[in-house]
């Protein structure tokens, strides 16, 4: 059984200035079996991080056709908490701030929600050092709002860090390596290589092939247009860095 | 925000009946009579011993209230349903005051427990003082503050003790003619506390008073009057809730506060009156040179609350800062603000509004900022931040800026009203918190500037009223 199946998977999105909905997904068809990579690439306006939220379920995307289901389950019938207890998990290009909520208050309930159980202050703290240490995050951002005033590259740790605690079996990472220097793009995807499982698959969705250096996928999709046009190995991203995505797909 | 999610937020405060809401027997309000005339002015002054010189005061001042019009800058309906004559103004349920819990009379004592006014005593305050309709049942202060110094007792018997002290302060701040609400306190007053912090005194833990209405169609009319000396320092708390009627209770209190030069004061306020108080409230304070005065208020409860906490920062270097936040929801109508006089150099001061407006509720801002002719090198900051729960709920805000002098004066002010975020929900939710924790965490931290400045308990009280049932819901 594939941990992630989607069929024939359109969508729309609501669109303020023209006051109608847009269509963006249009057709998409991916397939991941448990502790596959997949990468996921394509220009601007493709539909990559359409994908990433309609999976995760954002509530101003609609789907308007096809199938998902997730470890068996017809994901679209389950809420966003759900999908994320389930195992779902989304690291965020632009991850919004919370002000007011602290950090470490913030991972404990997100912990225990996907745990389902309550952790003792003591060893959520022991287990939370250990994570920030692998991923040099200082402990005074533990008191700090979630995402306010945090850096690109603060914020992306944080998403891993997420990652990390909440131990998904599907992790969809929107472009995390964008805006990272080569010394933090080398700390965050070696950190996402060594805490990748056999139980865990991961979505990779990316402009670059930069990260090839750090890990190395065993799928490689394109997308245009709202649909994946052509997949192959991690060769496909190779190509796509020297001859361009058009090349690729014509 | 979508259906589900405004109800769960539509449970703020929806076990008030049970928590605070309950009532005890009121057989003695038999004898109380309904309306405000001169014989019971008399009566409450002839009751409470009071030298010629205070009956004066008060009559003159019901004089005052009887031809003043009410206020004129907000619009009249909020004064639509007052009915003087139906209130009354004066009742005590013992006939005298207790400091040991053990004596005060069991139903009133069950009261005060249900709220856990004598637990928090033991805990973390240095005095408190527990005030049931129009008088102060119960007092009690540690010891060694009483040796330093420190007084901190009942009103009424800061007059009677401390005449001379209490005669230089009362009513020099808010005179009976400073608005019809204040006019109407100051010819019915009876209850509230009476601080004076010697000089150099720091009462590190805060001092609280507890007031509680009881019966239906009450007036409390509490005063309090807090000098802190040259340096000294103090944090005074002020917590009130009430039972549910259909009628109006009123609740028109006159607070003034002295800080001397350097010193320190804090005045807390966690309102949470049930919907069916009025809670039309004067509160000034001077700040002499060095010295900061801080106003917390937090006004979660009323039906319709009017409060603008104000400061004149009188000497150099005198700091004032009020920091506010208002739930608003339903009928519920929060007008509240801030009023900072700078009318010397070198003053600082702030202003922080925070308004939380649901189910129709109403919430504004009314603030005034003022700085005199001479009053050169000040800085003045005006933060408002309204939250929208929904689209038929209200927020204002009528910023008034009067700068008079113009070396150095730095002036912001920054407004800003939003809605609940759906990137915001989403975001939270995609770590696996259910839609009414990831909206009570979104409110919460709205409002964490303010909590944080709260007693640890407070702030848990207050988390609490805030998440009251969402947290059921989550279990």
């Amino acid at each position: 059984m594939s941990l992630l199946h989607i069929r024939a998977l359109s969508s729309t999105v609501y669109d303020a200035a023209e006051e109608q909905n847009k269509p963006i997904l249009n057709g998409v068809d991916l397939d991941i079996e448990p502790g596959e990579i997949h990468m996921l690439m394509g220009t601007n306006g493709s539909g990559k991080s359409t994908l990433a939220h309609v999976l995760m379920g954002h509530p101003h995307h609609r789907v308007t056709e096809g199938t998902i289901q997730f470890q068996g389950r017809d994901l679209l019938s389950m809420s966003t908490d759900q999908r994320a207890r389930a195992g779902m998990y989304l690291a965020f290009q632009y991850p919004t701030a919370v002000p007011g909520l602290p950090v470490a208050t913030f991972l404990k309930k997100a912990t225990e929600a996907r745990r389902n159980e309550e952790i003792s202050v003591r060893d959520f703290q022991k287990e939370l050092r250990g994570h920030m240490r692998e991923l040099e995050i200082p402990k005074a951002f533990l008191g700090r709002s979630l995402h306010e005033g945090f850096s690109g590259g603060e914020k992306k740790r944080m998403e891993v860090l997420q990652m990390n605690l909440l131990k998904p079996e599907l992790a969809i990472l929107d472009e995390t390596d964008s805006g990272l220097d080569i010394d933090a793009l080398k700390l965050l995807f070696s950190n996402i290589r060594e805490n990748k499982t056999d139980r865990r698959s991961l979505l990779i969705i990316t402009h670059y092939d930069r990260i090839l250096d750090h890990i190395t996928p065993d799928h490689v999709h394109i997308m245009q247009a709202g649909k994946i046009v052509r997949s192959g190995g991690v060769e496909l991203s190779r190509f796509i860095h020297s001859e361009g995505f058009e090349a690729a797909v014509r | 925000m979508n259906n589900s999610q405004r109800e769960h937020l539509s449970k703020i405060n929806s076990d008030y009946e049970e928590l605070y809401g309950f009532k005890t027997s009121s057989e003695y309000m038999e004898s109380a009579t309904r309306g405000l005339s001169e014989e019971v002015v008399r009566e409450i002054s002839r009751l409470k011993e009071e030298p010629q010189w205070m009956l004066d005061f008060r009559l003159q001042a019901l004089d005052t209230f009887n031809r003043m019009p009410d206020p004129q800058w907000i619009d009249p309906s909020v004064f639509a349903d007052i009915n003087y004559d139906d209130l009354y103004y004066y009742a005590r349920a013992t006939e005298k005051q207790f400091n040991d819990w053990d004596d005060v009379p069991e139903h009133i004592k069950e009261t005060f427990e249900k709220l856990g006014v004598p637990e928090a005593e033991k805990k973390f305050l240095a005095g408190a003082s527990a005030q049931f309709e129009s008088e102060v049942v119960y007092h009690h202060m540690q010891e060694e503050l009483e040796k330093q110094g420190v007084i901190f007792m009942d009103i009424d018997s800061g007059l009677t003790q401390h005449e001379e002290l209490f005669r230089r302060y009362f009513a020099s701040l808010v005179p009976p003619d400073d608005n019809k609400f204040a006019a109407l306190n100051s010819a019915a007053w009876s209850g509230g506390s009476f601080i004076y912090i010697p000089p150099g005194v720091k009462v590190d833990i805060p001092l609280q008073a507890y007031f509680r209405i009881n019966a239906e169609s009450m007036g409390q009319f509490e005063r309090t009057l807090i000098i802190a000396d040259k340096g000294a320092s103090v944090h005074y708390i002020e917590g009130c809730t009430a039972p549910v009627y259909s009628r109006e209770s009123f609740h028109t209190g006159v607070i003034e506060l002295f800080a001397m030069e350097g010193a320190s004061l804090r005045y807390t306020t966690i309102q949470n009156w049930s919907n069916n108080v009025l809670n039309l409230v004067t509160q000034r304070a001077v700040a002499h040179k060095d010295a900061k005065v801080e106003w917390m208020d937090g006004n979660l409860g009323a039906r319709t609350t009017m409060k603008y906490p104000a400061v004149s920062l009188l000497g150099e270097g005198a700091r004032g800062r009020v920091l506010s936040i208002g739930y608003a929801s339903d009928i519920q109508r929060q007008d509240a603000g801030a009023k900072i006089i700078h009318a010397a150099p070198h003053t600082s001061s702030s202003i922080t509004a925070k308004s939380i407006s649901h189910k129709g509720g109403r919430s504004s801002y009314r603030g005034l900022v003022k700085v005199l002719p001479g009053a050169t090198d000040v800085t003045a900051n005006v933060q408002c931040d309204a939250l929208l729960l929904d689209d038929h709920s209200r927020s204002d805000t009528y910023p008034t800026i009067d700068v008079q002098e113009q070396r150095r004066v730095n002036l912001a002010h920054e407004a800003t009203v939003g809605k609940v975020s759906d990137e915001a929900l989403f975001y939270l939710m995609s770590r696996g918190i259910s839609e009414e924790e990831a909206l009570f965490m979104i409110v919460n931290g709205f409002i964490e500037e303010f909590a944080k400045e709260l007693p640890m308990e407070y702030a848990v009280e207050l988390n609490r009223l805030i998440q009251l049932e969402m947290e059921g819901a989550v279990g």
